[in-house]
């Protein structure tokens, strides 16, 4: 039976929300495409983070209200959005200093494949025929100094996504510090991954079996 | 005297030649300049190798020019996107080159074209099949990937204000590529919203200093193009 069927564990929001309490106070923060944008959803009162786009706004608000979307204001999923007051715009070679020179504070992103190692695949499966995109992704994690990976555990087919050995092509190589799964939340350290927190109702052998590389105990 | 301003969308890509290597603006709809792309389109030049992030959506600008095979090959970081299917069909069938290139590395390597700066070193795509056959280099410890700069023939760019001297400012997130675009080409080719007279933007908001920019016309009310492909429409018009 697999994990979705049995309905432990955490949901996109509680796993947004978990990677939302670990962003500190003063953060600059760069959200990937799809689940990573909900974690602004869930910063903590009292926190002030600003957000990155790396289409070019530092200060990215919340979506427009209905009828007051700018076409030429948009995240880098191409959806509409809001600058806060305080915000400010710049060019593509600016944007990405801000990324590889390592200004950024955190990046959460998506992911297909994650080794032991904190190996990220994330923007192809390689198939032969398939158009690849790559987008900012592999600048991301190359420069931003903490990458937050916020995924499902498993794949809709129950292979883990938490692996010895990525088989997709990478993203980049020894770049993820720490995953959010619906089943845990894990570290790479230098030392192998340490599990942080569990699920509720989720064992440390549960998600050993339900992962496809060796997991340690604080 | 200098006066960059020229009449019409049609005067400004006269030149374009089969062959060339175009820059074009833009981050999805955001700052694509799609009347230059359409003058481009009635020009006709073909062969045309073109860089920019993306590869256009429904069937105008960027992709319209892709569907009347005027584009050999395409250099972009993200050539899929919502609604867009032009590129992919002639990708599929073997009829359009991509070259990705990861969106970091695209904006340096058209900063240090317009730079002089023949080649850089960067850490982004180390590892993975995007530095495949390329040179790698230590530098105190770390691996980079030396990526080679960007020059084009001519460069398609969006503002929203501009002086006859060809000084730019943009509008919000429509900024994106266009200031490092004008700085990379041999003929820098602008459309504005909105032509002012020297003076009128303050030299402090500057963003494009005229030096880089060649030619400039207005285009007061520019199409939006999540509007055209929402009506599903064409260009040409058939």
């Amino acid at each position: 039976m697999s994990i979705t069927e049995k309905k432990i564990g955490w949901d996109r929001n509680q796993m947004a929300q978990k990677a939302a309490l670990d962003i500190p106070d003063g953060s600059y923060v760069n959200l990937g495409i799809g689940m990573p944008e909900l974690v602004a959803d869930f910063v903590p009162d009292g926190r002030e983070v600003i957000y990155h786009t790396e289409n070019g706004l530092l200060g990215m608000g919340q979506v427009p209200e209905s009828g007051k979307e700018d076409p030429e204001l948009i995240n880098a999923g191409k959806k509409c959005i809001t600058a806060i007051p305080g915000a400010c715009f710049f060019h593509h070679a600016d944007s990405f200093t801000m990324i590889r020179g390592s200004h950024i504070d955190i990046c959460v992103l998506g992911a297909m494949q994650v080794s032991q190692e904190g190996d990220l695949a994330n923007w192809s499966t390689g198939k032969p025929g398939a158009i690849p995109a790559v987008g900012g992704a592999m600048d991301l994690v190359a420069g931003v100094k903490t990458i937050f990976v916020i995924t499902q555990h498993t794949t809709k087919h129950g292979d883990s996504k938490i692996i010895k050995e990525c088989t997709y092509p990478l993203t980049g190589k020894g770049v993820v510090n720490r995953i959010y799964s619906n089943l845990a939340i894990i570290d790479v350290t230098d030392k192998g991954l340490f599990v942080r927190e569990l699920a509720p109702d989720v064992t440390f052998e549960y998600l050993q079996q339900n992962t496809g590389a060796k997991l340690h105990q604080y | 005297m200098i006066n960059k301003i020229v009449n019409s969308a049609a005067e400004a890509v006269a030149d374009i030649f089969d062959g060339a290597i175009v820059l074009i603006g833009g981050f999805g709809e955001a700052g694509s300049p799609i009347e230059l792309i359409h003058a481009l389109i009635d020009h006709g030049a073909k062969d045309l190798t073109v860089v920019s992030n993306n590869t256009g959506s429904g069937h105008v600008g960027l992709a319209a020019l892709i569907e009347n095979k005027q584009v050999k090959k395409m250099i972009c970081s993200f050539p899929r996107t919502a609604n867009s299917t032009v590129f992919p069909d002639l990708y599929y069938k073997n009829e359009i080159e991509l070259e990705l290139v990861p969106q970091g590395t695209l904006a340096e390597r058209i900063r240090a074209g317009g730079a002089g700066i023949p080649a850089f070193f960067t850490p982004s795509s180390v590892n993975t099949p995007l530095a495949e056959g390329k040179e790698i280099r230590i530098i105190e410890g770390k691996t980079y990937v030396m990526e080679y700069a960007i020059k084009a023939d001519f460069s398609l760019v969006k503002c929203n204000l501009a002086d006859r001297y060809g000084n730019l400012t943009y509008h919000k997130t429509a900024r994106n590529f266009g200031p490092i675009m004008c700085t990379a080409a041999k003929t820098t080719i602008v459309q504005t919203k909105k032509i002012v007279e020297p003076g009128e933007i303050d030299p402090e908001i500057v963003v494009t200093p005229g030096i880089f920019v060649t030619k400039v016309i207005e285009v007061t009310n520019p199409e939006a193009e999540s509007k055209l492909v929402a009506e599903d429409r064409r260009y040409p018009c058939r």
